[in-house]
């Protein structure tokens, strides 16, 4: 457990040294961010007070974009992913199969120190703009919702690091893995809520996708915290939530002990 | 002195190579281009792999409209299909400036931090030129022409038919969007002379870019006065599809474009003036 302790330790050190990349790339993001409340605002004005698009008024509709963005920065992989592939492309992850130490918690712990770093430099930016619109932020009022949408976070965090962990060990097997990166990233953007809450979309689509993964990698926690998702629905989702992070974990662990024997230490 | 210079012959026949600069340039870029497609063709699955991302990302955007869409009939003055050809516009005007420039820009930090723009500050060209065009990136013209066929559609649902003047002070106006996309993001490249750090910047453009392709009336006060005068965002597309679809309130949209163009590019060029004067070269 000790030696956890020092990768974290070494993990946010090396985080740190990107410290100025985090608060740039944490400002930038809210323009678009701001770009989509606007949208979603002048929608509203062209309806009757007191409209609603799919039962979210307009503050819930941007109570929705403000608690992605809290989510997003607390859960998203930033570079784990290169990393991990570079590591294996180089032949740098030889070392690790030396030494008494599991890869994977070795990057679930770097992964950990990386979101906080980037939790903390981005606290200025997303903090004032949250501040700034706090008026519209809805935020429940029963402590048994904020212990679910803690422990559905904490769900999320570990299956959007399994699901990029797997995707940088193809670099056991391809040169780069790039595209597929983006391919993955671009469903989760759709189908993960990034782009819009998913139950605006007609109901049976949104009653399907809530059996796939990527409700679970973004949409699945923010909707607990709106009390969009209550009741039977709740446990159910959390759930199923609890079932594809294990998935994704036995996966990991296969795709990892598959590409270790393809391994060929290139320049080691 | 080399006699055959000094022969008033030789002279009449074959002018001095720096009379006829653009043709040259010209013979370079030929040869940029020649060099990319190789570079292409040798990665065959990847290269076919980035147009279905691209194309990918494309339709994403499409969902976003059609969502949108189905809660609504207007955003501000914007239809749907006004819209659908605003996103498609966008899109053209982004994967072009993609193909011809955006790996050139990303890898100009990446050149700074190794050192080896000290190569390029010596060929005989003009640096600047070589820098942002050295390489094109062939697949986005796929990203492109996915996007002039949604214009295309757009306009059929429109049933609009805009007239030749409409549609070639539609490409004027939108090479004048991909210069401004093109200065700066060239303009964020440079910060990196003075950070090494900075690398990330030039990625933080993908976020302009998802403004391109909002509708300009959506927004209003602050956010719309530095999207359109401080960061020309809101002109890019907006005007160009304004022009095609006869939505513009006011010839001055099309000079305020223009204008912002020209600032861009002369903010880009000074920015780039004072980096170089700067560069110290990493690893020599």
């Amino acid at each position: 457990m000790k030696k956890y302790l020092q990768v974290l330790n070494v993990g946010i050190q090396n985080t740190l040294a990107y410290r100025l990349n985090f608060f740039f790339r944490a400002a930038f993001n809210l323009i678009p961010l701001a770009a989509t409340i606007f949208l979603w605002r002048t929608i509203y004005a062209g309806k009757h007070d007191g409209a609603e698009v799919a039962g979210y008024g307009l503050a819930q509709m941007i109570s929705y974009y403000l608690v992605v963005s809290i989510v997003d920065a607390l859960t998203a992989v930033n570079e784990d992913d290169w990393q991990i592939a570079a590591e294996i492309r180089d032949g740098l992850i030889s070392q690790f199969l030396l030494k008494p130490i599991n890869y994977l918690a070795y990057r679930l712990v770097l992964y950990g120190a990386g979101r906080l770093v980037y939790l903390v430099t981005c606290l200025l930016p997303l903090g004032g703009f949250i501040l700034y619109y706090s008026g519209s932020l809805q935020v429940p009022s029963d402590p048994l919702i904020y212990l679910c949408f803690a422990l559905s976070l904490f769900l999320t965090a570990l299956l959007q690091f399994f699901l990029s962990y797997t995707m940088a060990l193809l670099a056991f097997w391809i040169l780069e893995i790039d595209t597929f990166v983006f391919i993955l990233f671009a469903l989760e953007y759709v189908a993960g809520g990034h782009l819009f809450p998913l139950d605006i979309l007609p109901p049976w689509i949104t009653a399907a996708l809530i059996y796939t993964p990527f409700p679970y990698l973004l949409y699945f926690p923010v909707s607990i915290f709106l009390e969009r998702t209550t009741g039977q629905l709740l446990w159910t989702g959390l759930g199923i939530q609890g079932f594809w992070v294990l998935i994704a974990f036995l996966v990991a662990q296969w795709v990892w002990s598959r590409g270790i024997r393809k391994y060929g230490a290139v320049g080691g | 002195m080399n006699p055959k210079a000094r022969n008033p012959e030789t002279l009449s026949k074959r002018p001095p190579r720096a009379e006829r600069p653009w043709r040259r340039y010209l013979t370079i870029y030929a040869a940029l281009w020649q060099n990319s497609v190789m570079r292409d063709m040798q990665f065959k699955l990847n290269f076919v792999l980035w147009i279905v991302v691209e194309l990918m990302w494309f339709g994403l955007q499409l969902t976003f409209v059609a969502v949108i869409y189905s809660h609504t009939d207007r955003i501000a003055t914007w239809s749907k299909w006004e819209v659908v050809l605003l996103t498609g516009a966008s899109q053209f005007i982004q994967q072009l400036v993609h193909a011809i420039f955006l790996n050139n820009i990303v890898g100009l930090s990446e050149h700074v931090r190794t050192g080896r723009l000290d190569f390029m500050l010596l060929l005989p060209v003009n640096s600047r030129f070589l820098i942002s065009l050295r390489t094109v990136d062939l697949g986005s013209f796929v990203g492109a022409a996915s996007g002039l066929a949604v214009m295309g559609y757009a306009c059929h649902q429109l049933e609009l038919v805009p007239s030749i003047i409409q549609c070639v002070g539609f490409a004027i106006l939108a090479i004048v969007g991909m210069l401004i996309h093109y200065a700066l993001m060239f303009l964020l490249a440079c910060i990196s002379f003075v950070s090494v750090k900075a690398q990330g910047f030039v990625w933080g453009y993908y976020n302009l870019f998802n403004i391109a392709r909002l509708p300009d009336s959506a927004f209003q006060g602050l956010f719309r006065i530095v999207f359109t005068f401080g960061i020309p965002m809101l002109l890019v597309s907006n005007v160009p599809v304004k022009l095609l679809a006869n939505k513009l309130s006011s010839p001055w949209e099309i000079a305020s474009l223009l204008l912002m163009g020209i600032g861009c590019y002369l903010m880009s060029e000074l920015g780039w003036r004072y980096a170089v004067a700067r560069y110290t070269s990493a690893s020599s």
